[in-house]
């Protein structure tokens, strides 16, 4: 099925399967999102993409285009959601922006000042997150994982090489290496992945290039993720 | 939100807890727009001052977390005396560099730095009664006092801080533009 539907009045087409991310994206119109990508199926853990859809809340990247349908997203009340959900992913994990080599090319910070995120609001958990430097390409740390699961993804839809998973449940979901000893380095897993390249915030990081590009002059320093 | 309505002229404290002056330096960096600020405020207790205890302010600043004792005391003296606190800076909204030792045990902490780093000479871990204790975790303002408003970025911008600043003065709410928003 193929028709149209209106995005904060904005009509916008879309083919069949489209979903309602996949049709705002084609016609240029971007909605906030942290665990989608579009090379991958869509995953619809992190919920920040949420949209409300005749007065519904759901996720757009996992819900098919209809026609004819009333989508809500840059509104007030979407975007304080938004921002209620980035407070909670800034709180659970240790993101710590100063001292991050991912600051100014991250999503979770690009997404946040999006949003006019300003602090994280919530008591902070300050989590005991392990840094695998094992590997002698790539440095693994956890303390910044939202679990959006694209290296998750990437590895095993594209690389065949299953390197990463998630493991435990709800509070205790954590990301985890596919091999004997849990360290990288004891994987096959290497630069030329996709897996290597997808991590959206600071946690897969490419070694020996750490502040190569200053401070103010990242991607997102010089072009916000959307006004 | 909190009581914006101030007087013509009003008073302004600034401290500096577990942070390192970063934030206060970049507050120096409205440059010549600090006459302009002159003209609007006269400061209380701050590092430009002198003064040791804040007295009652219309405005309070403050960088830094929350690591002691000594700046539990100082912070709630802030929230005290000062009708709106703003908390300035990485540090003082999650914690900043000073709270990447709260996964480790304090005592831990202590001992590498005083006794089993390399190159120490066997030392003593300070304990003298007039030193303030280190908390077991470094906190950001905001689990310890109400904050009002929140300048982020690492250290702010003179510009973040001279828009927030200048907001108060007119009797606005403080709003940030998108491009002032940095957490670094």
């Amino acid at each position: 099925m193929s028709g149209s539907f209106k995005l904060d009045g904005r009509e916008i087409p879309f083919r069949d399967g489209q979903t309602i991310l996949q049709a705002a994206q084609d016609a240029g119109q971007d909605i906030p999102h942290l665990c989608y990508h579009p090379d991958f199926k869509p995953h619809g853990s992190c919920k920040v993409c949420s949209v409300r859809i005749d007065g519904r809340t759901a996720a757009s990247c996992t819900t098919p285009a209809r026609d004819g349908m009333q989508v809500d997203s840059n509104v007030p009340e979407v975007n304080e959601e938004r921002r209620t959900l980035l407070q909670m992913l800034f709180v659970e994990g240790n993101h710590f922006c100063p001292s991050c080599e991912k600051s100014g090319a991250c999503r979770l910070q690009a997404t946040a000042y999006q949003v006019q995120m300003v602090s994280p609001h919530f008591d902070h958990f300050f989590p005991d997150r392990p840094v695998d430097a094992s590997h002698p390409d790539y440095l693994l740390d956890t303390n910044r994982c939202i679990l959006c699961s694209l290296c998750v993804r990437a590895s095993r839809d594209v690389d065949g090489k299953n390197v990463f998973a998630l493991s435990g449940r709800g509070i205790r979901t954590h990301l985890i290496v596919n091999a004997a000893s849990g360290r990288l380095g004891d994987t096959d897993f290497s630069a030329g992945d996709k897996a290597a390249h997808v991590c959206p915030v600071g946690v897969i990081l490419k070694k020996r290039v750490g502040f190569a590009v200053p401070i103010g002059q990242r991607p997102f320093d010089l072009a916000p993720a959307e006004e | 939100m909190a009581d914006v309505t101030l007087p013509a002229k009003f008073r302004v404290a600034t401290a500096s807890l577990a942070g390192c002056f970063g934030c206060h330096m970049s507050f120096l960096d409205i440059d010549e727009r600090l006459f302009d600020l002159v003209k609007h405020v006269e400061f209380d207790r701050s590092p430009l001052t002198d003064i040791k205890h804040v007295g009652k302010c219309d405005i309070g600043l403050i960088e830094g977390g929350v690591c002691n004792t000594e700046n539990v005391h100082v912070l709630r003296e802030f929230r005290h005396n000062c009708r709106i606190l703003v908390a300035v800076g990485a540090c003082a909204i999650n914690g900043g560099l000073p709270a990447q030792r709260n996964h480790l045990p304090l005592e831990g902490v202590l001992q590498e730095v005083y006794q089993t780093s390399p190159g120490l000479a066997a030392g003593l871990i300070p304990d003298d009664p007039e030193l303030p204790l280190p908390l077991d975790k470094v906190h950001p303002l905001h689990e310890v006092v109400h904050v009002d408003y929140v300048i982020p970025g690492c250290p702010p911008s003179a510009d973040a801080i001279w828009s927030v600043l200048g907001d108060l003065i007119a009797g606005r709410e403080p709003a940030l533009a998108q491009r002032l928003i940095h957490f670094d």
